[in-house]
């Protein structure tokens, strides 16, 4: 607790600057949730990213090889829930993983399972906000953000790619990250960047963090660094090797070691910044206020109405 | 060359016994045909080797790149940019020829490049202008074959297809299986995992596992590499086996690591080089693509795969209106009873023929005895209503006459009573 300061302009003390301790103690109670998903085809290191994102075996593929990775038919939508703790304060981790997508010979309206899903999640939240005995704290189960691992190849995104970010950039939270980064040599990774920046422009996909929410030249600044830097060349992993007498995370090659936390590597440590030491609390946000607002309006507004419904009614909601 | 000088006597008991002695006869003096393999080699080296390659998988795998470091050429240049450079929306089919000379010898090198598989959203039917190219270079060989003047004879047919599996790490695509599925029998196929310095040597082991045991699971015939005569040569296509499919890394640039020249990609953590055996398995390509087993890609293509498309083709052609070139059976067949089949159905379509020609005779006979009957009766009728009118005109006429008749006893009977009465009148006078 920090001790309260005298020397306000004030007559006395109010001690109104603690309310901003009283917040923290009363988040740090609380404990959040934050929903991500990701999506990508099969073999991108997902799982593993996200293992080593959040320090811990979160993704549904505990262990590198424990059993056979079998390709679904049709695209799955499978949440995980964890609870991690750092510091005192409790977060709520769902990993949200999209197993079959992008994998078939066939890949047409692939993402309608996801668009689905979250719109589902969008439809949940709703109906708990319009009920008239609602409950103290609306478990949100939104999707936050949606981290979409593009192919290394080193050319250009590919069709599937732009359709599906075309398609779902108006409704969540969307984060590109290049996977297996370390294909890449620096010069090929620049251009590759290049390219794909060029091409989400061309497309109109916007990309979080969107231009248009920023609210003020400070967040425009910090913002614009970073979709300079974006999409973020990954790599992942959750084995520890011996770097220079230091034990780091990384992958053992024939010709190296590929350190994940080091900048000159590859753009890991930007991305865990970014993700979750700078703007966890923003996509949140943008998600509640942005995506979730403009799905309430349109539901809204194709209903003429809603009539609030008690708790314990059996009937459907005219939802 | 050793001696056997047999005595007469000696001949006479070997063939007494039925076997033919290959007698290896020790010559007085050097003769010169040892030179034989020499001038096969110098005619064929005039003539010059040609070899088709074909490159298949999707774009980004680096097809391009280590297609250029296999022939150590610049095949797809900056004057003219290869398949990666232009976004293609339907998979093509695409030749570039290259000529490659090296020690006197001069190889005809063909790419065919397939720009586009794999790349769009709906990949269904994508192997199937690959499966026409293959094809239809089979066919031109065959028609080459066929003429009358075979002086020259072009051999385009497709002898090698390196396939590009992704470097997933899990195993083979729907994709991928169903390409090497359909194309196993046409082509020898070679797996190759691309961009193979993705992965840890671990993660390589294991994902070649996998494959491995997906592609004897879905009985894929890969190129298999022949057992031959020699020891050595048998443990070196041993190791080979031992480490299918080939996972390769393609470069061209030049890198200097510890003051030696080497082709490599250079990261911030190391040099990853191509000729590295303990790196990749580039070598290992090139040596038995190039050095080894070209020729043998060649005889297998001619032998195995090109037979089964011929065999094909003119059992098809031998039964007019028999259309065989659909028939998706088993190739293996030997001709022979590729053709007792047709026969047979050849047979069983001509008796279905002639019982359906008798069906539609019997129908045409009862057709005409209907006819018939039908007008017979017509026949009758009017025979009847004919002899009716003649009765009804004898009646008339008979009615007539008896009126007549009548007519005539009245006209009497009345000149009777006149002459009566005209007599009667002179008798009362």
């Amino acid at each position: 607790p920090t001790v309260p300061r005298a020397g306000s302009t004030l007559l006395g003390y109010i001690g109104i600057d603690t309310i901003i301790e009283q917040m923290r103690k009363k988040t740090m109670k609380a404990g959040f949730d934050f929903n991500i998903m990701i999506v990508g085809h099969s073999g991108l290191g997902k799982s593993t990213l996200v293992n080593t994102l959040f320090k811990s075996q979160v993704s549904r593929w505990s262990s590198g090889w424990g059993g056979e990775h079998k390709i679904p038919k049709t695209v799955e939508i499978k949440a995980v829930s964890h609870v991690i703790e750092e510091g005192g304060v409790k977060m709520k981790l769902t990993v949200i993983d999209t197993p079959g997508f992008g994998d078939q010979i066939n890949n047409e309206n692939c993402w309608d399972p996801i668009s689905k899903y979250i719109n589902e999640q969008y439809e949940k939240f709703l109906k708990e906000e319009v009920n008239i005995a609602r409950k103290k704290r609306i478990p949100d189960t939104r999707v936050h953000c949606c981290l979409y691992f593009i192919s290394p190849t080193g050319h250009s995104l590919r069709q599937l790619d732009i359709e599906f970010m075309k398609h779902l950039s108006r409704v969540v939270n969307i984060i590109p990250v290049i996977a297996k980064s370390d294909t890449m040599t620096p010069d090929e990774k620049n251009e590759f960047k290049h390219r794909v920046r060029k091409e989400l422009e061309t497309h109109g996909i916007e990309y979080y963090p969107q231009n248009e929410f920023d609210d003020d030249m400070e967040d425009k600044n910090e913002n614009d660094k970073i979709r300079e830097a974006m999409p973020f060349a990954v790599v992942g992993s959750d084995k520890e090797f011996q770097v220079n007498g230091k034990r780091v995370l990384g992958r053992k090659t024939a010709w190296g070691v590929v350190e994940v936390e080091n900048p000159n590597h590859c753009e890991f440590a930007l991305l865990r910044d970014f993700l979750i030491r700078s703007h966890l609390q923003d996509l949140k946000e943008v998600t509640h206020n942005i995506h979730y607002e403009t799905y309430r309006a349109r539901r809204l507004n194709d209903n003429g109405g809603l009539h609030p419904i008690s708790a314990n009614n059996t009937q459907e909601s005219n939802l | 060359l050793s001696v056997v000088t047999c005595p007469d006597s000696w001949e006479e008991h070997a063939f007494m016994f039925g076997f033919c002695l290959q007698q290896e006869k020790l010559l007085e003096g050097y003769v010169g045909f040892a030179n034989l393999p020499n001038q096969v080699y110098r005619k064929s080296v005039k003539r010059g080797f040609e070899f088709t390659l074909m490159v298949v998988g999707e774009s980004g795998l680096g097809k391009s790149t280590l297609i250029n470091s296999l022939f150590l050429t610049d095949l797809y240049s900056p004057e003219y940019p290869g398949p990666s450079h232009r976004i293609k929306k339907t998979v093509q089919v695409e030749q570039s020829k290259v000529l490659v000379k090296e020690g006197g010898v001069q190889l005809l090198l063909t790419i065919v490049d397939t720009p586009g598989f794999g790349d769009a959203v709906d990949n269904s039917n994508c192997w199937q202008p690959v499966i026409d190219h293959i094809d239809s270079k089979f066919e031109d060989y065959l028609n080459s074959e066929s003429r009358v003047n075979r002086r020259q004879m072009p051999d385009n047919r497709v002898h090698c297809c390196l396939y590009f599996i992704a470097p997933s790490g899990h195993g083979l695509k729907p994709l991928d299986i169903e390409f090497m599925k359909r194309l196993h029998e046409k082509v020898n196929i070679i797996p190759l995992i691309a961009k193979a310095d993705t992965m840890t040597p671990e993660e390589c082991q294991q994902f070649k596992k996998q494959i491995m045991r997906e592609i004897t699971e879905h009985k894929i015939q890969i190129y298999e590499f022949p057992e031959t005569n020699d020891e050595e040569e048998n443990k070196m296509v041993k190791k080979i086996k031992d480490r299918l499919p080939l996972a390769v890394v393609g470069s061209n640039t030049i890198i200097v690591v510890n003051e030696k020249r080497v082709r490599g990609r250079q990261y911030p953590w190391g040099v990853a080089e191509v000729e590295n055996g303990e790196h990749c398995d580039f070598t290992i390509l090139r040596n038995m693509l190039i050095r080894t087993h070209m020729q043998d890609l060649k005889d297998v293509t001619n032998n195995v795969h090109y037979e089964n498309y011929r065999s094909r083709k003119l059992a098809a052609v031998t039964y007019n209106g028999v259309d065989n070139n659909k028939n998706k059976g088993p190739m293996t067949k030997s001709p022979l009873a590729q053709m007792e089949e047709e026969r047979r159905e050849h047979v069983t379509k001509m008796e279905k023929m002639e019982m359906e020609m008798e069906q539609v005779f019997e129908m045409k006979v009862k057709e005409k005895i209907q006819k018939l009957k039908d007008s017979e009766l017509e026949l009758q009728r009017r025979h009847e209503q004919m002899k009716k009118n003649l009765e009804a005109q004898h009646k008339e006429l008979e009615e007539k006459r008896r009126q007549l008749e009548d007519e005539k006893h009245n006209w009497e009977a009345q000149q009777r009573v006149l002459e009566q009465q005209k007599l009667d009148k002179i008798f009362t006078k």
